[in-house]
């Protein structure tokens, strides 16, 4: 038996078909995952994802050991509530994992993948051991994502008048407590949303609530094909211990602050005096067919790759992939699929965002 | 509970076989299959005149979640396809069993009676 957050027993009344991720049993969808997907760009769902990993850090060194810890720069945060993506990379530059950071009022919080949840955390201690730092894994607490053009106006009928007057002042990527509820403006499908983090003996009562108010609970597989479309990588599939930010399109997040000696920034430069060899890029297969991860990807005269993602997109109506080719490679490519080479398009992602088909 | 109807053959591999009164031989993926696929986007149906094994992969059915190969629960040449699938895959999910993949004149129409009926199909479902 895996690991359940406290939803798990309303995902089954709901009629979940549940699945195993990363060890935790978790709704895959609660009758098509198509629909899912719709409901998110057009109105708005509600996620669990409460098997993601929560760590406060806290003590007087937290700056210091962050600026040390994470390829982005921490010390970018300039008031409690704003928040940053980063990537924890080893000496090699490759990715151990990869996170949100909030400036919280007593230190940060950390959110990052429950895949990876074992390897942060003995990474994390590993690294702590010379800082004056606190490091606190809040398995106390669950999170519901609730995304999608409508999410904001619909979270805020559904909680306290404190509550929703933060929902309203919230700037993308911003999140703040309030009355024990940690909300912030972020989420993982390239809509507008909230996520929600809440102790976990609120969280069954408020999921049946959202759901009881007609938002449309939603399962892991349209997380998957939401992020996939807004151009989202995923850890364990489009990144790991491997590859570098560098090749994984992820270089904006590493910030080159002067002087700032974060893992693997020397492993980095290397690379980039190097001249980087390979890129991430977006996929569009325009006849039909389905991309799927491990598929190989050919550049003619220019050499090979590979599908590290790839789903039937919905809201884009076709095939779309993340790949990672050699750097010079140009508008075209071709996949194998079952032996047979497709030709596709490659995009800058994301795909599509709030709405939108951008490709 | 997938509906398994009690007049249609099955394969183990999950395909259902239905005998036309011309001798024809109509193939499709059962309820409890697309149930597992879930949302059905793309299929690949086999050529017409193309005679296939018992237990041959005839074509690919393959949802959002994974592509999985369709098997010919019997041998004998490909006399027709269901075109409508390649545009409205979907039609799999709502109608399993009004959604045919294809139709086989079957080489040796016996191997129809090694396939197991709708209780001998319900164990494997459930398996």
């Amino acid at each position: 038996m895996g690991e359940r957050t406290p939803l798990y027993d309303l995902h089954l009344a709901l009629g979940a078909k549940m699945i195993d991720f990363s060890g935790w049993e978790m709704p895959l969808h609660y009758g098509s995952q198509v629909e899912e997907h719709h409901q998110v760009r057009r109105e708005c769902g509600v996620f669990d994802v409460s098997h993601l990993c929560v760590v406060d850090v806290t003590g007087a060194q937290a700056q210091a050991f962050l600026r040390r810890l994470l390829a982005n720069d921490v010390a970018r945060l300039d008031a409690p509530g704003s928040a940053l993506y980063s990537v924890v990379l080893n000496e090699q530059g490759g990715i151990v994992d990869d996170l949100l950071v909030y400036l919280t009022v007593d230190g940060y919080r950390l959110v990052s993948n429950a895949a990876t949840r074992q390897r942060l955390a003995s990474w994390l201690r590993q690294q702590a051991a010379s800082f004056a730092v606190q490091l606190r894994e809040r398995s106390d607490l669950a999170i519901l994502a609730v995304q999608g053009p409508d999410a904001r106006a619909r979270l805020s009928a559904q909680v306290t008048i404190a509550r929703a007057a933060l929902i309203k002042e919230l700037k993308p990527f911003q999140g703040l407590e309030e009355n024990g509820w940690f909300i912030a403006r972020t989420g993982y499908t390239g809509e507008d949303g909230l996520e929600v983090m809440l102790p976990a003996s609120d969280a069954a009562d408020f999921f049946n609530d959202l759901v009881g108010a007609g938002i449309a609970p939603i399962g892991l597989g349209a997380r998957d094909t939401l992020r996939l479309e807004a151009g989202l990588g995923l850890y364990g599939q489009d990144m790991d211990e491997s590859v570098s930010p560098l090749v994984s399109n992820l270089a904006w997040s590493v910030a080159w602050t002067p002087g700032r000696d974060f893992i693997g920034r020397a492993a980095l430069e290397a690379e980039r005096d190097l001249g980087v060899a390979r890129k991430l890029v977006g996929l569009v297969l325009e006849e039909r067919g389905v991309l799927r991860a491990h598929q190989a990807v050919r550049v003619e005269g220019i050499g090979e790759g590979e599908i590290t993602s790839g789903s039937f997109a919905p809201t884009v109506g076709k095939s779309i992939a993340l790949a990672r080719l050699p750097m010079a490679a140009g508008e075209r490519a071709e996949v194998e699929i079952r032996g047979k080479w497709h030709p596709v398009r490659v995009v800058n992602p994301p795909f599509v965002r709030h709405g939108r088909i951008l490709i | 509970m997938s509906q398994i109807p009690a007049d249609l053959r099955y394969a183990a591999t999950h395909e259902w076989a239905r005998l036309e009164n011309d001798g024809i031989v109509t193939v499709g993926i059962t309820d409890h299959a697309q149930e597992a696929l879930g949302d059905v986007v793309y299929v690949e149906l086999p050529e017409i005149g193309r005679v296939l094994q018992a237990g041959e992969q005839a074509g690919v059915v393959e949802s959002v979640k994974a592509a999985s190969d369709i098997y010919a629960p019997v041998g004998g040449e490909v006399v027709a396809v269901n075109g409508a699938l390649v545009d409205s895959p979907e039609l799999i999910n709502s109608e399993p069993y009004g959604s045919w993949f294809y139709q086989l004149r079957p080489t040796d129409s016996a191997e129809l009676d090694k396939l197991l009926d709708a209780a001998g199909y319900e164990q494997v479902a459930s398996a």
